[in-house]
């Protein structure tokens, strides 16, 4: 039920999720036990591992390590408990994690984090040995009531079978007799041709509440007494505040706090509108700092200059130096902008700070990082740091950062209420972290219509040194070389070198897609340049160089076949491929675009083909794919940030645009069967896009787009014939 | 016939001929005063039987010399040129693009190095009055010195008492980059010669004090005609035309004559009022661009009887027709999409208008979230060169005015030409009464003026 | 004291005339079911309606709605478009992260209210305003075409 310590509704309570899980919260401890029970006749929840939980009336309730921020996480993690827990899954509850990165780290990263496609790839085996650990002490727990041998009992939605007896035990009859009973460490796993639930498409656990607005994300937390504020930070990364001349703010109705801190000015109000008003009616002088005078051509300068110097050396195959030195050398180089996340909710966190507790409403990536800030900022011990991990209006990596919750905390030690700090759009478009800028620089040869030689240099932020620094090693940065280091094409000598360069005055961050973004778009970019030199065709030119990658292979003759390649299309019209082994999954996109002769682009149809190995529910996979393609196509279409006198010169939807339903092309995605392990999936619509869209764009016009966005005065008035 | 008399006909046909060219000169090239459409006699201020009809309105007329300074700058929109977008105010650098080269508007702030913090009192009157600036150069009659030519001096003296009033901004903005023959200031005098009459208000003894304080606010302090007046070839306001409306900066100034169709010969008097004070009257549009900035700077703060002078004034302006406008079209489009756009028109507009447009001003035009977003009614919506809609899309607009904050976002940093030119002709199409045809290029040209 | 209909009940609230719709609802009502994205009627997330029109709350001033009734995402299951939209998205699972699905229903619904068979011209038109972020407009337009077909 809802725990009403751990979250107190506002004037309309309500609950999370379906049956009503509490959102997080300290009091999760309290039920777990590592790995043994104790022996006690008085029993009453059965709690063998940080994931499941079952009480005496029958509620399984499964925690959540991962957070929901539309990638169907929830879902697809009950659908893992259940399946080996045997659970009656239209029945289970689910309650987000607290946070602890003990309990519920992401074994990849160490952390508790979400992101990088990693869940289901992270959690598969952790979570399936929960599961069936949890199961088999079940079975062993009325195996002893029915003293029968473990091995003749089975079970089924719930409940312990033994069939030879006719007996049969519910799970929440069996709860009270686990106790003592001591988890196997490795338990024995269903094989995949037992799985009931994987491989279903079950509805989501998450939706019902989301379509009647009862759901609750971090923006919507409403703790008695709560004030709304708003803030305004120096629209120059790292200026300060200079002075603040309030004297109206003040006076305006419902305003009830101005708050100055060193880099941010807020307005506490009775509501939002009397926040912003008050934000509005502030004159605020700033203190600029050295990054006043930076503009996006300083940006560029900087990072066409560093892309001249050798870089540290990725890999490296063969001879490439020597094979580079043979026949004609091809060369490219290849664009990135600036790319704010834009979620749709924006930037909030709502914080109750007392002498000696601090109470926390958010929605975030990394919920103990989020607590870690708050600690750091009131000195105050983790433990007294409660944070309501809640839904997430959109993530794709902005909630990665905790720079919301560090504001958000400042702010309140300000304020003698809760105060929920909302960022409007503007701030929120103005202070991201961005996706950096990148630029590639790509040279080749080729003999016999194959790449003999490859080189390819990566010029970017690194993020990992900032966000994860132990894993930046050795100067490489091991996200922005994803995807170029691994190239699937089997080519004989190759060379990927990475330098690392920080642009001027704008902070950097992870962006859905991240390093392979930037990769897959240069390297099928180039590829499709490479098939044009080779004279070949770019679905034969690629398929001819992944002798060593059958499972690519096999996506790219499904797309090829499911889009037509090949079969004629009207003139202005052309089809793009491209191929990308990211993320763990293997998929060919074949887009097909229509360039005007103002240069104005129509994307008519996208067409992917995925492996992505064991799928837990593939229509969750379907809509990750089709909406990673969408928010691919919004960034080669539109997405661009830039910077004049140290501001991002953009503010909204108006001047940062998304794509809309009407230019949404048709989408179809095909998955292949596969018992491979799984592989991540949110990321990979949003990598395969832009190349494949350039490719179609190139095939129609002749014209070669080495940057984006797509610049329409590349392909207006461009005759085709 | 007599040589005598012979030599006396030449003479008179000589006459005849130079009083010809005299009068056709002015006629053609000088033509008429702004104010001499009126007719009737002038008398000097002092000789007028009714109230004077400069300085400041009767209630005010106590207030201290800041004060009255202050209502007088606003009535004579200083702000507006003499500010740059996000500067401080009065300290200059706005751009101005000509056809001949880029202008910037001069500091008008107390600063002693930058701006006019050195002046004295004649310095300021002859600037204002002559345009001519204190070190003795021509200035540019961008600078409406042949309206202001007719303020009194007491009004100029004011004005200067309230600028050196503010705080002094040290700025000097960049130097003028006109090409020759127009870097050449001395050939202001001509122009000057011509066309500035050097002279201040005088009553016009046959019309009321409600009519001479109207003009008297219309051509000396607010220069209407500045925009609203098209200019002839020397860049002259041509009265013949007298606020029939033109193009500055690539917007248009629409016509305020009496006239029933394209000028506010059909607008009542509170609709007038309402758009003078708030820039915006109901069926009649909201003012954007130059002049959404001239009502929040400087009418808006004007009082009530000074908006009923102007009313007043505007009504005895000859009625002239704009042949290229329609009669706007005040029904709303129909509220189904698919209905109510000609065929023909580019499917891209709908589309971009549903995505980024229809959520504020609805498909029938009639915006459900403020009257403020109503299209419906409005001149630019009904003017068939789309000039005004290309650059409200382009540009937009944030107006803090007392009906609440209007917010146009500016859609021109990330829509195309080609998407501007397109939604432009739709929304003309749909709301408006006559279609238009402006073209990408024409929509690159707007961006170039700014 | 402003006196609004929502969701068929009478409310009284406090507040400016000017504040707009989106704010009272939210920090004062508790109907947080209504987002903000953008507040420049740019995305749609926090569309109302009012009589059954869509409105953008983000920017009406409270004072203007009058006796006008208005329907949020937490009333609109009780209309017979509502239940049939909320329906279609659930059997569609369009839903992603949801932040701004309440909006798309809210004109979906307002769709099927004058155009109850909706062709992809007509669902352009009606839902270009919205922007989801997560690209489930592909689901939506089959959602549209599968809830208008239903009964």
């Amino acid at each position: 039920m809802f725990d009403a310590t751990a979250t107190r509704a506002g004037p309309t309570r309500r609950t999370f999720l379906k049956a009503g899980a509490a959102v997080g919260g300290a009091f999760l401890l309290g039920f777990h036990l590592p790995s043994a029970m104790a022996a006690n006749a008085e029993t009453t929840v059965f709690a063998p591992n940080a994931f499941i939980r079952i009480d005496r009336q029958g509620k399984v309730t499964l925690i959540m390590p991962q957070v929901e921020m539309g990638q169907g996480i929830y879902t697809t993690v009950a659908m893992i408990l259940a399946e080996e827990l045997d659970a009656a899954f239209d029945q289970v509850v689910l309650e987000a994690a607290p946070p602890n990165d003990a309990l519920y780290a992401n074994p990849t990263f160490r952390i508790q984090v979400t992101g990088n496609s990693n869940s289901v790839r992270a959690f598969w085996l952790p979570l399936r040995k929960a599961g069936a650990a949890a199961r088999a002490l079940l079975v062993e727990a009325s195996a002893r009531i029915w003293q029968v041998d473990p091995a003749t009992c089975r079970t089924d939605s719930g409940e312990v079978f033994h069939d030879a007896s006719g007996r049969k035990a519910s799970y929440a009859a069996l709860v009270e007799h686990t106790a003592g009973l001591t988890a196997p460490a490795d338990p024995p796993l269903k094989s995949t041709a037992n799985f009931k639930l994987i491989g279903q498409s079950l509805k989501r656990l998450d939706t019902p509440d989301k379509v009647n607005g009862k759901v609750i994300y971090g923006i919507d937390a409403m703790p008695p007494g709560v004030t709304f504020a708003t803030l305004a930070a120096c629209p120059v990364f790292g200026g300060k505040v200079g002075h603040v001349d309030d004297s109206k703010a003040k006076s305006l109705p419902g305003v009830r706090q101005i708050v100055v801190l060193d880099d941010l000015v807020a307005v506490v109000g009775d509501h939002m509108w009397a926040a912003r008003q008050g934000l509005e009616a502030l004159k605020i002088t700033w203190v600029e700092g050295p990054n006043a005078a930076v503009s996006s051509d300083d940006v560029w300068k900087q990072l066409r200059a560093a892309s001249e110097k050798e870089g540290v050396t990725a890999r490296s195959v063969g001879d490439a130096t020597g094979a580079l030195s043979k026949g004609e050398l091809i060369e490219a180089a290849y664009e990135l902008p600036f790319l704010a996340h834009a979620t749709m909710e924006p930037m909030n966190c709502t914080v109750h700070l007392t002498a000696d507790s601090c109470e926390i409403w958010v929605g975030s990536q990394v919920l103990s990082r989020a607590q870690a800030v708050a600690a750091k900022i009131t000195g105050l011990p983790l433990e007294k740091i409660t944070v309501h991990n809640l839904l997430i209006g959109g993530g794709f990596g902005r909630r990665l950062e905790v720079d919301h919750i560090d504001k958000a905390v400042r702010i309140a030690q300000q304020v003698a209420a809760p105060v929920k700090v909302v960022w409007t759009r503007e701030e929120d478009i103005r202070h991201d972290v961005y996706r950096p800028v990148y630029r590639d620089r790509l040279s080749a040869t080729l003999s016999g219509g194959r790449i003999v030689g490859w080189k390819h240099r990566i010029t970017g932020s690194s993020i990992i040194a900032r966000w994860l620094p132990p894993a930046f090693q050795k100067g490489i940065d091991i996200d922005a070389i994803d995807s170029a280091a691994d190239i699937p094409y089997d080519i004989p000598n190759l060379s990927v070198d990475y330098v690392r360069d920080e642009p001027p005055a704008m902070p950097t961050g992870f962006w859905r897609g991240v390093g392979p973004n930037n990769n897959v778009f240069a390297i099928e970019s180039f590829m499709d340049e490479l098939a044009r030199k080779a004279g070949k065709d770019p679905v034969a030119f690629r398929r001819d160089m992944l002798g060593k990658a059958p499972r690519l292979q096999a996506v790219l003759d499904l797309a090829a076949a499911k889009a037509g390649w090949g079969n004629p299309l009207p003139p202005r019209m052309g089809r793009g491929i491209a191929l990308q082994t990211s993320f763990g999954s293997y998929i060919a996109t074949v887009a097909e675009a229509e360039v005007d002769e103002a240069g104005e682009i129509r994307v008519r149809r996208i067409v992917s083909a995925v492996d992505t190995g064991i799928v837990v529910n593939p229509d969750t996979v379907v809509a990750q794919v089709q909406g990673g393609l969408i928010f691919g196509l919004t960034a080669a279409l539109y997405g661009e940030i830039t910077i004049d006198r140290g501001r991002v010169q953009q503010s909204n939807f108006h001047d940062y645009r998304m794509l809309r339903i009407d230019q949404t092309p048709a989408i179809e995605v095909h998955l292949i069967k596969s018992g491979e392990a799984p592989g991540g999936i949110g990321e990979t619509g949003t990598t395969a896009a832009p190349p494949a869209l350039g490719n179609a764009i190139f095939a129609a016009t002749g014209v070669r787009l080495r940057r984006l966005p797509i610049d329409r005065s590349l392909l207006a008035g461009r005759k085709v014939g | 016939m007599t040589l005598s008399s012979n030599g006396m006909l030449i003479r008179t046909g000589i006459l005849a001929v130079i009083v010809i060219v005299v009068v056709a000169f002015f006629w053609f090239v000088v033509g008429p005063g702004p104010l001499d459409f009126a007719g009737g006699k002038t008398v000097a201020i002092a000789a007028y039987s009714g109230a004077n009809p400069t300085g400041v309105p009767v209630e005010f007329a106590k207030d201290d010399l800041v004060t009255r300074g202050r209502y007088l700058t606003q009535a004579a929109d200083c702000q507006a040129c003499h500010t740059t977008e996000g500067g401080l105010p009065f300290a200059g650098g706005r751009a101005f693009k000509t056809p001949f080269g880029t202008l910037y508007s001069p500091n008008i702030t107390p600063d002693r190095e930058t701006g006019i913090g050195t002046w004295t009192d004649a310095d300021l009157l002859q600037a204002i009055h002559q345009g001519i600036s204190r070190d003795g150069t021509r200035l540019y009659p961008a600078f409406p010195y042949a309206a202001y030519t007719y303020l009194a001096d007491a009004d100029v003296l004011a004005i200067k008492a309230y600028l050196f009033s503010l705080p002094a901004v040290h700025n000097a903005p960049p130097a003028n980059s006109l090409a020759f023959p127009y870097n050449q200031r001395w050939l202001m005098a001509i122009w000057s010669f011509l066309y500035n009459p050097d002279q201040r208000f005088q009553p016009n003894a046959e019309r009321s004090p409600e009519w001479n304080r109207g003009a008297y606010l219309a051509e000396a302090l607010g220069h209407c005609g500045d925009c609203h007046t098209p200019r002839n070839r020397l860049q002259a306001l041509d009265n013949h035309r007298k606020f029939a409306g033109t193009v500055v900066q690539g917007w248009r100034a629409y016509n305020i004559t009496g006239d029933q169709d394209t000028g506010v010969g059909a607008w009542n008097n509170a609709e007038l009022t309402s758009y003078l004070s708030t820039g915006h009257a109901t069926g009649r549009g909201t003012a954007s661009g130059p002049m959404a900035e001239a009502v929040d700077l400087s009418l808006a703060h004007l009082s009530a009887t000074d908006h009923a002078a102007i009313v007043a004034y505007l009504r005895s302006v000859p009625a002239i027709p704009s042949p290229d406008l329609p009669a706007p079209k005040a029904e709303p489009a129909p509220a189904a999409p698919k209905l109510g756009t000609p065929a023909g028109i580019d499917s891209r507009g709908q589309k971009l208008f549903a995505g980024a447009c229809a959520g504020c001003h609805d498909w029938t035009g009639v915006s459900p979230l403020s009257p403020l977003a109503t299209l419906t009614g409005g001149r630019a919506v009904n003017d068939p060169s789309a000039a005004n809609v290309a650059q409200i899309i382009l540009l937009g607009a944030l107006r803090q005015t007392i009906q609440g904050v209007s917010i146009m976002p500016a859609f021109g940093s990330a829509y195309s030409d080609v998407e501007i030119a397109a939604l432009a002709n739709y929304v003309v199409a749909r709301f408006g009464a006559k279609p238009s045809a402006i073209t990408a290029e024409e929509i690159a040209e707007l961006r170039r003026m700014q | 004291m402003i006196n609004l209909r929502i969701n068929g009940d009478m409310r009284a609230v406090d507040v400016p005339g000017d504040m707009p719709l989106l704010w009272v609802l939210r920090d004062i009502l508790g109907l947080t079911g209504t987002k903000f994205g953008c507040g420049i009627a740019q995305c749609g997330a926090c569309t109302v309606h009012l009589d059954g029109i869509p409105v953008r709350s983000c920017l009406l001033p409270v004072g203007t709605i009058g006796e006008r009734a208005i329907t949020t995402i937490e009333g609109i299951a009780e209309t017979p478009n509502g239940a049939k939209i909320q329906k279609a998205w659930l059997d569609l699972e369009v839903i992603q992260c949801g932040y701004c699905q309440s909006g798309q229903i809210m004109s979906a619904t307002a769709l099927l209210n004058v155009t109850p068979n909706p062709d992809d011209a007509d669902i352009d038109a009606a839902m270009a305003g919205n922007i989801c972020r997560c690209g489930t407009y592909v689901r939506i337009r089959e959602a549209i075409k599968q809830a208008a077909k239903s009964v």
